[in-house]
């Protein structure tokens, strides 16, 4: 069959394959803040993520003492959903892409 | 955060867990003004989105202004509904002897919001200040306090229901 001049050429330009990645994942982060008590952040974690209470527990230290935890990760939707039921809960999250 | 203050040892719990789902209610009635004293104008700083509620309306991105105005604009009515909600649930629950798990929720929404103002106007650091009785922020923070209190034996009867039967 002959191949038609106009026929799209394969090429392996990175920046054009670039654009059909798949969404990088988004990152859900809680930043630690003076007001909310250790043991709420902790119970939260639990109700929201059904994390067990030792790793409920250890991501609440995280963010006590670092600063901030990584708390989920996944699609922009999920995370976004995360987020908003964090700030639902009074807690001071953000998201991101992950890096 | 802030600490869990250990010396919160209450002779009279005000909120405690009675069973699978089941929480007692016991608020004297000086707390109890107290309270309804301080929800309705939770309620007002709500609606008007006062500077106070910032905490209440956190940013979810950072870094991208575009992101944020879309979030805002998609969840802010709904994070304020939500804490209208929980200001009602407490007001038309206050008196009652029981309250179920969904209420219970809703108190904790309410009593953390309340805190999270309170702090905010007060600029709450990880220490609290030790405070003269004359000080004019001493009521603030006693209120403050109380808040905290109150707000440890919701978490504690919740967490004693995701634990157990």
């Amino acid at each position: 069959m002959a191949v038609s001049p106009l026929a799209p050429i394969e090429t392996d330009d990175p920046s054009h394959k670039e654009d059909h990645k798949p969404d990088r994942p988004w990152i859900v982060l809680v930043w630690n803040d003076p007001i909310n008590l250790m043991s709420y952040v902790t119970m939260v974690f639990q109700k929201l993520f059904g994390y067990s209470l030792e790793k409920a527990t250890a991501l609440m230290l995280d963010v006590h003492q670092k600063g901030r935890a990584v708390v989920s990760s996944g699609p922009r939707e999920k995370a976004e959903f995360d987020v908003s039921r964090l700030h639902a809960h009074g807690l001071w999250a953000t998201m991101q892409h992950d890096v | 955060m802030s600490e869990d203050n250990p010396t919160y040892a209450e002779p009279h719990p005000r909120i405690a867990r009675l069973g699978s789902g089941r929480f007692a209610l016991e608020i004297p009635a000086e707390e109890r003004r107290l309270l309804l004293n301080l929800l309705p104008d939770l309620g007002q700083l709500v609606e008007t989105r006062d500077p106070a509620t910032k905490r209440l309306f956190p940013t979810a991105y950072h870094d991208d202004p575009e992101k944020e105005a879309e979030y805002q604009g998609l969840m802010a009515n709904d994070l304020a509904a939500g804490r209208l909600a929980a200001i009602a649930t407490v007001e038309e629950t206050i008196d009652r002897p029981e309250i179920d798990m969904p209420a219970l929720e809703r108190w904790m929404e309410a009593i953390n919001s309340l805190r999270l103002v309170l702090g905010t106007r007060l600029e709450v650091g990880e220490d609290l200040p030790s405070l003269g009785a004359d000080d004019p922020d001493a009521p603030a923070y006693a209120v403050y306090e109380y808040l905290g209190w109150l707000m440890e034996q919701a978490v504690r009867a919740m967490s004693e229901d995701l634990g157990g039967p």
